[in-house]
């Protein structure tokens, strides 16, 4: 029984690595199973010009898959070999190795230390080093966000630049930004915590009533895809669905006459439910 | 249980049963076995219920707004046997709360603390034994607020088991937020006053009350663990519980600790302000990082002793096992803004507790590190407790690797709330804890009840569990990488998750079934009670101290006074004939001098 034992445990390794390999070579659909895996099990498609967190992540998975592997087949061999059932030598009578401890000890530090330091100047790009203007200014936002049981509350400044003003565009959960360029976005809460997620820009950062927060992003593609609510906020916090879409910089000016002039005419009501 | 339980005192009056003994005995009793074995039996208990709360989760991400079969229509009769977007909230956070609270917790430091502790240091029971009674009778009020909520308005507190404010701070924000949400706050405290009263015991027991020879690095890694758990749970607990009564007052009494100026909720204006919503982050996961060692530590104990006795071997660099789990508990402490990198923390803050983070994987590795070598070069016997104690090392890993992709902080911008982390906490918790504490029933069966667990029987339930946990829970981490958010009712409605449907459905379906192979446990688990082969004082020729006390031991543990003459991880020394050497067995000399 020791043999199948050993087998059962070596299949961790294999079907782990297996997992993950076919979803990043999407090698699904899987053909002939009960269980039919569309194709795209893998990061959602990357729309920005930053791809370092993807980056990040692979350099982590192949760190942590040499781990992985090298310590399933370790525990396969060993399982295998000293199957007291079928290993006829004494049995090792050891109580550590004072050179083994600091060799493993030694080893993974400096490695985590590595992977600690190499992170850095992406989270510092990510969330301290603000876009600036040519200037050296840092660039207002293009829109602010509030987020709000549950949905999105879109704000534009408008002419003025200037946010809180009678010239603002509001819309409600249609985000449009320009491609191409450097995308401020501050976002608020007017009620409980939500978390402001855009699976493909790689942003995701919690909105908190009574903080006022920045995120920045530098889209390279055009289309729409999802924003997403990723903070639990109440009964109906799987339906707060808001979409962004990249646009050309004249598609994107006439999108925002077009929705300014419909403002104008509906008389500064908010858009209540649009969807 | 047998009836050797049988308080001294009342010997002479045992002939008659008296209502007034019977309490104290089994029900109201001070005996720490009977207080462990009370805390086994009420955990097990809400491990079924936890269980069935998971199974409500899977069935809304598989089939989404379908009726649910067979139950359905008598839960939610209103709905015509659907689960309503508000109870999937309730769903995810009584999940997480029961497992957490009531299961991981008090299975491991009030079953197998109180059981293992004084039977492991050679001592006749607990230093407080009333205190120790009390401590087991402080969950019921806990069992009472948490089952209570389910009866309030919304069906159950429905905020996370984190429970971030505001949600969770305002009576208005949630159909749940007002006396379930209230009664969360007490089970939670509740909890919190039974664990401290379990600390302060485990803590002077183990000091006080070792055996003659018990020296502190003779203890078992088992008592080290629970040693240092205790340790972690007096200083954490109390900014739990201060949490707790702010959150109390915030929502009783109008304080406003967590919550700002100017909020407006389902459109009435809040009155109270000037708090701050990331206070209470900061407050809870400074408590609940420690916490989440508090649920693996003493499984890691309990694994390094199964691991020595069926690999027939010393346990691999006991020492640095000792430092290792002292490492943990030390920086236990100063990572817990990890469950914070994208709050609106401080992200200068965010870096220094990448570091931190980081380096507590060291003390991860060292550990597993030196567990494969206790198995290297021993003659491993594939019982059930040591296949459940080597998946415990197999799925620890995948757990602690998993750790590292989240303590990256730019990394965590991806996945964090997402499937990733709920993969990587039910590595730790479930495939690691969970199996460690089923590897560690069918190990001390024999000592808590005298009878054996059927072996076959636990073979196929560890097979069968193992398989259908990786079905379950390795695809999480697929459905993370793709963004698939945590605690959503329905993510297919997204564009972006629409294609991960099918996938869902094949991780319910080894959800289910791994939930139906705990039935061969439970039927293992009571046969074997009543009609299992009786066990003797040390069926698997283990070294421990409680292996020498008889089976089940009466009461005051030992019919002789334990000496303590080495480690318990003396297998397969050459100083003896066997393949093992009880911790009491005088040394070789001494026994020649006698004969
Ligand atoms: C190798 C060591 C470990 C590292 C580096 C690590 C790291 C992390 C990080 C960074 C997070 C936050 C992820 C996020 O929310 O974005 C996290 C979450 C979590 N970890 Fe670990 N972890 C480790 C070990 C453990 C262990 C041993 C346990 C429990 C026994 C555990 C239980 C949890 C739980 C329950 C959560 C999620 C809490 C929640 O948000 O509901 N972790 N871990
Ligand atoms: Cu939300
Ligand atoms: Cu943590």
């Amino acid at each position: 029984m020791g043999r199948v034992w050993s087998i059962l445990f070596l299949t961790v390794p294999i079907f782990g690595v297996w997992t993950f390999v076919s979803a990043m070579n999407d090698w699904w659909p899987m053909s002939g199973g009960s269980f039919a895996f569309s194709s795209g099990h893998w990061f959602p498609s990357l729309d920005v010009s930053d791809h370092v967190k993807d980056h990040l992540f692979y350099v982590i998975l192949y760190l942590t898959g040499v781990v992985f592997i090298g310590t399933g087949a370790v525990l396969f061999w060993i399982l295998w070999r000293y199957d007291g059932a079928t290993n006829a030598d004494p049995v090792v009578f050891s109580h550590g190795s004072h050179a083994l401890e600091v060799i493993w000890s030694i080893l993974p530090a400096v490695v985590l230390l590595f992977i600690a330091i190499y992170q850095m100047d992406a989270w510092a790009g990510a969330r301290m080093r603000r876009p600036t203007m040519a200037d050296g200014a840092i660039k207002p936002p293009l829109c602010r966000v509030t987020g709000r049981q549950f949905e999105w509350r879109i704000q534009y400044p408008g002419e003025d630049g200037r946010l809180d003003t009678p010239d603002d565009l509001h819309v409600l959960n249609d985000l449009h930004v320009p491609v191409d360029e450097e995308i401020v976005i501050e976002i608020e809460s007017m009620d409980v915590l939500h978390s402001f997620f855009l699976p493909n820009m790689r942003v995701k950062q919690d909105v908190v009533p009574g903080m006022r927060q920045y995120v920045w992003f530098h889209p390279v593609k055009e289309g729409v895809s999802d924003i997403v609510c990723a903070e639990l906020c109440g009964w109906g916090h799987y339906k707060m669905r808001g979409r962004i879409t990249v646009d050309n910089a004249a598609e994107f000016d006439r999108w925002y006459s077009a929705a300014y002039a419909e403002q104008e005419t509906s008389q500064f009501s908010l858009p209540e439910e649009e969807e | 249980m047998s009836t050797t339980t049988i308080d001294s005192h009342t010997q002479a009056a045992a002939d008659e049963m008296t209502v007034g003994h019977f309490l104290s005995t089994y029900v109201f009793s001070k005996d720490h076995k009977v207080i462990g074995i009370q805390f086994l039996f009420s955990t097990l208990i809400w491990f079924v219920v936890g269980g069935m709360l998971a199974l409500g989760i899977r069935w809304q991400l598989a089939w989404p707004w379908s009726d649910m079969p067979i139950i359905g229509g008598m839960l939610f009769p209103e709905q015509g046997g659907q689960i309503a977007p508000e109870f999937y909230t309730v769903l995810v956070t009584m999940h997480a709360t029961v497992m957490i609270f009531l299961v991981i917790i008090p299975i491991l430091a009030g079953a197998f603390g109180n059981f293992l502790i004084p039977l492991m240091i050679g001592a006749d029971d607990m230093a407080f034994p009333t205190l120790n009674m009390l401590s087991y009778w402080f969950m019921w009020p806990a069992f009472f607020f948490f089952g209570g909520a389910f009866f309030c308005d919304g069906h159950g507190a429905a905020a996370g088991w984190t429970s971030y404010p505001p949600l969770s701070d305002m009576t208005t924000s949630a159909p749940s937020s007002g006396a379930a949400q209230t009664l969360w706050l007490l089970g939670v405290t509740t909890v919190g006053v039974s664990s401290m009263l379990g600390s302060v015991n485990y803590m002077t027991t183990i000091i006080q009350m070792r055996a003659p020879g018990m020296t502190m690095f003779r203890l078992p890694l088992t008592i080290w663990a629970m040693f240092i758990t205790a340790l972690l749970q007096a200083f954490a607990l109390p900014v739990l519980t201060a949490a707790g009564f702010m959150m109390l007052a915030d929502r009783l009494i109008g304080t406003g600790f967590f919550l700002p100026e100017g909020l407006v909720v389902n459109n009435s204006p809040m009155a109270a302000g000037g708090g701050q919503p990331l206070l209470w982050q900061h407050l809870f996961w400074f408590y609940s990082h420690p916490a989440v060692y508090i649920m693996i530590l003493p499984a890691m104990g309990m694994v390094s002793d199964i691991l020595a006795c069926f690999s027939r071997k010393p346990i691999f660099g006991y020492k640095p096992m000792v430092y290792s789990i002292c490492g943990i508990a030390g920086l236990g402490f100063i990572v817990w803004g990890h469950h914070m990198f994208v709050s609106g923390m401080n992200p200068g803050l965010g870096m220094t507790f990448m570091v931190a983070t980081m380096m507590i994987a060291l003390p991860s590795a060292v550990k597993t590190f030196n567990w494969l070598g206790t198995v290297y070069g021993g003659k491993v016997q594939f019982t059930t407790p040591m296949l459940f104690a080597l998946s415990f090392v197999s799925m620890f890993v995948i757990g602690g690797l998993s750790g590292i992709f989240m303590a990256a902080t730019p990394v965590d911008i991806v996945i964090h709330d997402t499937y990733f982390i709920v993969a990587h906490f039910h590595y730790v918790l479930f495939a690691g804890t969970a199996m460690a504490v089923f590897g560690s029933i069918y190990f001390w069966f024999p000592k808590m009840f005298g009878r054996m667990m059927n072996e076959t029987a636990g073979k196929i339930h560890f097979a069968l569990t193992f398989i259908f946990l990786n079905g379950t829970f390795f695809t999480m981490h697929i459905l993370g990488v793709g963004g698939f958010p945590r605690r959503l009712a329905d993510p297919y409605h997204y564009p972006t998750f629409s294609h991960l449907l099918t996938m869902n459905q094949f991780m319910t379906v080894c959800a289910i079934c791994m939930v139906a192979v705990q039935i061969i446990f439970a039927v293992n688990f009571f046969y074997s009670l009543f009609w299992g082969p009786k066990a003797g004082r040390n069926p698997w020729r283990a070294n421990g101290l409680e292996w020498q006390a008889p089976s089940p031991p009466g009461h005051g543990n030992f019919d002789f006074q334990p000496i303590v003459y080495r480690g318990p991880y003396e297998y397969g020394s050459p100083e003896t004939e066997e393949d093992f050497y009880p911790q009491t067995m005088p040394p070789k000399q001494d026994r020649d001098n006698l004969a």
